[in-house]
């Protein structure tokens, strides 16, 4: 982006260089906020809802539009309509920002996540950095909706997001070390660039350690999300909403949104760091062609892992809270560690890569993954017995 | 240690079990019966006969006997049956029940000799207001049911009097009849 916009203020100096260097980016930032976030998170929401609906045997929205699909611009339509309503006992001022702090935090964070070898904001050279930083911000406001409250509930869930997403951060930086090892980079575009388009040349297939971080930083980052299994700080069976309880509105949507739209920069930052973000073979001269196939490439890995956060959704109970901490210090804390260093050990004894263990943890993969479908047939033929209908 | 490893070998078995079988779920049809208006029976009509719905009269073969309005222990139904001095017929002035009262016991319909109040399978009663839940039947007066001497009936009313019958013949012998 910033080539373009270099080349598009060819003849500018000084301060309207500046001046238009800073609306240029934030037409950038408009565009991609506006014609893809937005829309992404919504339409996450019709998905998840759906999803959601199929594995417990329930339909789920399908009166808006074919299958329900609008049902989430109606959703939005109907809660821009709401009247906004601040409870008299909040505290106004922190209580009305806290929605844009936690929107800010998400929406920054996708300055730095690539859609294709030309198709990022700004490729920083410390991209990944800054996507944990930028996404940091976010239990800022979600602390400052809890507090701003007044309520206990929402303290509680504030508390709890603040614990959880703050001790979450240690595996998930744990995770990304691997790849930072592996490709000696922190720019985004850089970590792509050292991963191949075949699946055996991902990151993720790089030895038994990187695959444990890949599935080190997935777990780590549901948590960070604050997603089921670890969706604590809204429990709504212990906490109400957790620390939406007092929002109404918009403002309510506002954090479902950035929920939502976590979901997917989860799925990039999965599909970029271990997944070969949008790596395609090179089948084609054609930039235009190119570049709409890298974008399905990383879009099409990104969405295979929201539908896999909504599946674990379906699947998984909340956890406790002295079992998530467990979890992230006695388990995924040491595992990380162990990942790391074994990363490292693999580099030094091997700085180019052994391609059998690449083919071996491919295999490994792939056999879980038909041992897999060998399950769910198992379990649609014992459905079957019990007498359900199986739909086509 | 062992225990260590172990609880991460269970944890990721579990969950690759479960979510096996969330998965088949996608495969599987959903149970949802899409009411009311995505299916293809209205509920309706798929309730037994004797279910006790929404009350009705067939004022064709009420009698204006007043058995029904007797035997209503809250005292929904509300008859006003006049004797006419000129035609010696019995005039029905107004037959009201209140559905917003009416608790579906079914004494009402027990006790009418021709089956004339009856419980339909109808369910969905809300409206807006307490006064339009009260069913006037009653429009104009009209006159009671009476059966002839010679044993011939108006052909005009013979389904509604089978019908009744029928209803009558359910209770008696709930085994017997043709429930739909």
């Amino acid at each position: 982006m910033q080539e373009y916009l270099t080349t598009l203020l060819g003849g500018a100096e000084g301060l309207a260089l500046e001046v238009g260097y800073l609306l240029g980016m934030l037409a950038f930032g408009a565009i991609v906020v506006f014609g893809f976030i937005l829309p992404v998170a919504g339409i996450t929401s019709w998905l998840e809802r759906r999803v959601w609906a199929r594995m417990q045997s329930r339909i789920g929205p399908n009166r808006v539009g074919p299958f329900g699909f609008l049902q989430w611009l109606a959703d939005g339509l109907k809660n821009l309509l709401k009247e906004d309503v601040i409870p008299t006992a909040v505290d106004p001022r922190l209580f009305r920002i806290a929605p844009y702090v936690v929107v800010v935090g998400f929406v920054a964070a996708f300055v730095a996540v690539p859609f294709g070898a030309n198709l990022i904001i700004a490729d920083l050279n410390i991209g990944i950095l800054y996507v944990t930083a930028a996404t940091s911000l976010v239990v800022v406001g979600i602390l400052i909706a809890g507090w701003s409250s007044n309520n206990k509930w929402s303290m509680l869930g504030g508390i709890r997001s603040a614990t959880q997403i703050v001790s979450y951060e240690i595996p998930a930086g744990l995770g990304i070390f691997p790849v930072v090892l592996l490709s000696g980079t922190l720019s985004m575009q850089g970590i792509i660039e050292a991963q191949g388009w075949q699946p055996w040349n991902w990151h993720m297939f790089h030895s038994p350690f990187a695959l444990a971080a890949f599935l080190l930083f997935f777990v780590s980052a549901l948590a960070e999300g604050n997603r089921t299994p670890f969706d604590l700080p809204e429990a709504e069976s212990e906490l109400v909403a957790g620390f939406a309880t007092e929002y109404s509105g918009m403002r309510m949507l506002l954090f479902f949104l950035a929920e939502w739209g976590n979901l997917y920069l989860i799925g990039a930052l999965m599909a970029t760091l271990y997944m070969g973000g949008w790596q395609v073979p090179p089948f084609t001269e054609n930039a235009v062609l190119l570049g709409v196939a890298q974008f399905l490439s990383i879009f099409l890995k990104s969405c295979f892992w929201v539908f896999v956060a909504m599946w674990i959704r379906a699947t998984l109970p909340r956890v406790r809270v002295d079992q998530l901490m467990t979890l992230c210090w006695k388990y995924l804390v040491p595992i990380g560690l162990v990942c790391v260093l074994g990363t490292a050990v693999t580099m030094v004894v091997a700085p180019e890569g052994i391609l059998g263990l690449r083919f071996a943890m491919f295999g490994l993969v792939v056999l879980v993954i038909a041992n897999f479908f060998r399950r769910v047939v198992f379990h649609l033929r014992r459905a079957k017995g019990m007498g359900w209908t199986i739909a086509g | 240690m062992r225990v260590y490893f172990h609880n991460i070998w269970i944890s990721l078995a579990t969950a690759f079990e479960g979510m096996s079988i969330t998965f088949s779920h996608l495969f599987r049809k959903p149970y949802t019966v899409q009411y009311p208006d995505r299916i293809a029976v209205r509920v309706q009509d798929t309730l037994p006969y004797r279910y006790r719905g929404i009350l009705e009269v067939d004022l064709e073969i009420c009698t204006g006997c007043l058995a029904c309005e007797r035997a209503c222990p809250i005292d929904c139904i509300r008859i006003d049956a006049k004797k006419d001095m000129q035609t010696k017929e019995m005039l029905l002035n107004r037959f009201d029940i209140d559905m917003a009262k009416c608790m579906y016991c079914g004494l009402c319909s027990e006790p009418c000799p021709t089956g004339s109040i009856h419980h339909t399978r109808e369910f969905e009663g809300s409206d807006y207001s307490l006064e339009s839940l009260v069913k006037r039947f009653v429009k104009v007066p009209v006159p009671a049911y009476k059966p002839k001497k010679s044993g011939e009936d108006d052909p005009a009313i013979l389904p509604i009097l089978e019908r009744g019958m029928r209803y009558i013949d359910e209770f008696a012998d709930p085994d017997d009849g043709s429930g739909a």
